[in-house]
């Protein structure tokens, strides 16, 4: 797909392209971003998606006629992606308490594999997760991809309340919930990595195209960290 | 110090908003009536960000221990200081020791409280914005809304010369909004006859309407495009999930989604969107983006917004 810039706002421009997930649209989204910042574009802030980069830009320097021109200038610029640098990002080791008692889904994954529950948590610590992106709620990273032999649907009925850290599979999507709230990705591990604490100013130390691993840790290393074993209402 | 003795149904603190940590997923927050929000920061001859009150139907009463210079814009309510009435869309003083009571709303949903130098509470991120949905902003930092017996620090001022605003830039929040669509997002992948029923019909504000979404009720819109993956919304964006029933997206967003979007409704007609009470009808109208930006562009010199100040913060 060709990308393609699109209006989205009387301050806002997005661009798509692709419309799946990829790895590579990925990037793309992340080589503009960072092609932007350094332009001499008077741009107030970007919000690079899974396979998308909107741009807010000051009206009162540019219209929407010439910034689209600008990107599209800069998008014909950028250097193939074979020459960036395939690691755009940092490495993160997420301590996880995998247990029934906060993961109420690990059973259910389990059986929809026809596994064991120390077979999910060894899967889903197996593999590397790329940060596609970041949002929804401060801290709210999306990762992907996880393996089919761990996917697993959304519930059909939401719950109505997560607890903070829950570690989450969805479809091929991974991530934490970093504030308690409602949800319907199911619920494998706690952990304590701080994603969003607003009262300490903590936002998110995970950023778009970083690497994520899960490391499986005890009962008494988690509540050790401060986790709190807080079960499921 | 201002106290809090009723807080009314729904009164939070808000600035002109948290700018700059989207990528981050925090949403900007801030007055959905920018426009009455910053005729009261305008009357006052404050920064046009500084903190005010929003305040949801009226309802609320305010002791005052620091003598202040104060305006209420918005919402049609009735404003009693003591036992003397006084008028919205202008200055007064308040003296030290005297109760400001804000009616219920004859017209519109939101009044504002503007203090001379702004209400001084801590910001987080930039913005002292309150947003529930983040547990971010607001006078404790956990997104709580105002309180009886809560403390708001102000500074000491004098109202030396009542300054109104003229009758021709008050709104009339009873009168239905004509809301200018910029076709935008997913627009083109919508059938044109699904597109067009936006213009053709009147659509209901809904009762679930809050400062994430306002929610319309009309004719269903289809969308039968790709599925989307999950992308950037601004504030004002149309958004068109399954059932067909549009959302507007207001201030309170979050920051990503996966729905198609129509486009968006123009800054400048939010405001009266935001005042607009559940069962009240709306209207669309196609506009053109240059329009709107000459118009923006217009607005921001009067008030003396500048996008370079918005990322300042």
């Amino acid at each position: 797909m060709k990308p393609s810039i699109v209006n989205a706002g009387a301050d806002a421009v997005i661009v798509y392209f692709a419309d799946v997930i990829s790895i590579e649209a990925n990037q793309r989204v992340l080589q503009l971003d960072s092609a932007i910042a350094s332009s001499d574009l008077a741009i107030l802030e970007t919000v690079p998606a899974y396979s998308s980069l909107m741009v807010y830009y000051d009206i009162t320097r540019h219209s929407d006629t010439d910034i689209r021109a600008s990107i599209k200038a800069i998008i014909e610029s950028l250097p193939e992606l074979q020459q960036v640098n395939a690691e755009q990002g940092q490495t993160h080791v997420i301590p996880v308490y995998y247990d029934e008692t906060v993961g109420p889904d690990l059973a259910r994954i389990a059986e929809l594999h026809g596994c064991s529950a120390e077979e999910v948590i060894e899967r889903h610590c197996r593999d590397s997760y790329r940060v596609y992106a970041l949002g929804f709620a401060p801290g709210f990273a999306y990762m992907g991809e996880v393996a089919e032999d761990l996917q697993a649907p959304r519930l059909d009925s939401p719950r109505t309340r997560i607890p903070a850290g829950s570690v989450a599979i969805a479809e091929r999507q991974t991530a934490i919930y970093p504030l308690a709230s409602p949800g319907g990705w199911n619920i494998i591990g706690r952990t304590t990595f701080p994603l969003y604490e607003p009262q300490k100013g903590i936002l998110n130390q995970l950023n778009s195209g970083d690497t994520v691993r899960f490391k499986a840790i005890s009962k008494d290393e988690f509540i050790a960290a401060g986790g709190s074993v807080e079960a499921f209402e | 110090m201002i106290e809090v003795i009723e807080p009314g149904m729904y009164a939070t603190i808000q600035d002109f908003g948290r700018l700059g940590y989207l990528k981050k997923g925090l949403t900007r927050g801030g007055p959905i009536d920018e426009n009455a929000f910053l005729w009261g920061n305008y009357l006052l001859k404050n920064e046009p960000g500084a903190a005010q009150i929003e305040i949801v139907l009226g309802g609320s009463k305010f002791k005052f221990s620091t003598a202040a210079a104060v305006a209420v814009c918005g919402a049609d309510v009735s404003l009693k200081l003591d036992d003397e009435e006084r008028s919205i869309w202008e200055t007064f003083q308040v003296e030290a020791g005297q109760v400001l009571s804000i009616g219920p709303a004859r017209s519109g949903l939101r009044a504002y409280l503007a203090v001379a130098g702004g209400i001084q509470v801590k910001p987080q991120w930039g913005s002292c914005a309150t947003v529930k949905r983040e547990q971010l902003g607001g006078h404790r930092g956990d997104g709580s809304a105002l309180q009886k017996g809560d403390t708001l620090a102000i500074e000491s001022s004098t109202c030396e010369l009542t300054q109104r605003i003229p009758w021709r830039y008050r709104p009339d929040y009873s009168k239905p909004p004509v809301l200018g669509l910029i076709p935008g997002f997913q627009y083109d992948q919508f059938a044109m006859a699904e597109r067009e029923k936006l213009s053709f019909h009147e659509y209901k504000i809904s009762q679930q309407s809050d400062r994430m979404g306002i929610r319309l009720e009309g004719p269903a819109i289809e969308y039968a495009g790709k599925g989307l993956v999950s992308e950037g919304i601004n504030i004002g964006s149309v958004q068109v999930p399954p059932n067909g029933q549009p959302i507007i997206m207001m201030n309170d967003r979050q920051t990503l989604g996966g729905y198609p979007k129509l486009g968006n409704i123009s800054p400048l007609d939010l405001s009266r969107l935001a005042q607009c009470r559940p069962g009240q009808t709306v209207q669309f109208t196609r506009v053109e983006v240059a329009k709107v930006q000459q118009q923006l562009k217009n607005y921001y010199d009067f008030f003396g917004i500048t996008p370079a100040c918005q990322t300042d913060h």
